[in-house]
């Protein structure tokens, strides 16, 4: 339940760009939202919406991309998606899995009006 | 008036990895060994601090940064054993940034061995921040159940260290160590689990040499 600090630090990005690249508004944000990032994205939009209001991302549209968890594993090379809480290896059942994809919490690009 | 659209690619939680990792490099440096506890409120982490700073009197030096949203309760149990406690309040926060610890650690005196940050008690927010911990403790009581860790894999997952508490109401709870131990090998091998009283003085051994271990280990590394 921390998507409204996690909002403040994509704000943090937003200004710093706009002011990177001269531009006056921010028209779309895109964010990559791992299903085990622990946040909820709605909870996101919401305060996203909130925090907006009189910045310079007032009318963006926030766009969330949610990223299943992808693991690999280093005794099989296997790759799979998960959906389950199960991280063995579907191919080979070896138990040291790597997360390679999933908990990520990214501002992935924006749109600015210049 | 124009568009353009450009990739960005930011953490989000690129500023906390970065305060967690200049932590971690200080703790190292001076030789303190920091452990991050996690869970639920009520799943007895501050009772088993209490129970560790009995058990290190005389032998190591403890110290204690406590995280609750309120109050300085936890912090003045910590002190009442003779123990540096300092009390983060977040004021309504979830969970302890690594910002929040480093504003602390110019307090923490020099001759310290280790450090334990008492997170506030959440088993969500809390495991996507690290505090430049070496070692992360994940508590489940006994009366919480034991179909947690599959209910809350991300604090699991990022642990270290499984530790069962309140092992004295296993005869009056369907709470089966077993099964909460296999589930969260299941999601962690390799996890290292203890199962333990702290207000009983069960199991607290095994516990507090695996701090110790993890102490000299830190201190050879870094040697």
């Amino acid at each position: 339940m921390h998507e409204l600090s996690l909002v403040a630090s994509v704000f943090d990005v937003l200004e710093e760009k706009a002011r990177e690249h001269g531009a006056t508004r921010v028209v779309r944000v895109v964010l990559k939202v791992g299903v085990m990032a622990g946040v909820v994205p709605d909870l996101l939009e919401s305060a996203f919406d909130i925090y907006k209001k009189g910045t310079l991302a007032d009318g963006a549209r926030l766009e969330i991309v949610v990223v299943p968890v992808r693991t690999r594993c280093p005794d099989c090379g296997g790759e799979a998606v998960r959906e389950d809480a199960d991280f063995s290896c579907a191919a080979c059942g070896s138990r040291r899995i790597e997360i390679v994809e999933g908990r990520e919490l990214v501002v992935e690009q924006i749109e600015l009006e210049t | 008036m124009s568009t353009k659209t450009i990739a960005v690619v930011r953490d989000l939680l690129a500023t906390n990895k970065q305060a967690a990792a200049a932590i971690r490099q200080e703790l190292r440096s001076r030789g303190i060994l920091c452990v991050n506890l996690l869970s639920s409120p009520g799943s007895g982490k501050t009772t088993l601090l209490e129970s560790l700073a009995g058990r290190f009197e005389g032998r190591y030096r403890m110290a204690v940064i406590e995280g609750d949203i309120e109050t300085e309760r936890d912090a003045e149990r910590i002190r009442a054993k003779g123990i540096p406690a300092w009390q983060i309040t977040t004021g309504g926060a979830c969970h302890l940034e690594a910002k929040m610890v480093g504003k602390v650690l110019g307090e923490v005196p020099a001759a310290i061995d280790l450090l334990f940050i008492e997170n506030v008690g959440n088993l969500v927010c809390p495991a996507s921040y690290d505090l430049g911990e070496e070692v992360r403790c994940v508590l489940l009581s006994s009366p919480e159940g034991d179909d947690k860790p599959a209910k809350y894999p991300q604090a699991f997952l990022s642990a270290d260290c499984l530790i069962l508490t309140k092992s004295d109401l296993l005869p009056y709870l369907p709470f089966d160590p077993a099964k909460a131990a296999a589930e969260a090998l299941a999601i962690k091998p390799g996890l290292r689990v203890f199962t333990v009283s702290a207000l009983r003085d069960e199991g607290m051994d095994a516990l507090a040499a695996y701090f110790v271990e993890a102490l000299a280990r830190l201190r050879s590394a870094c040697a």
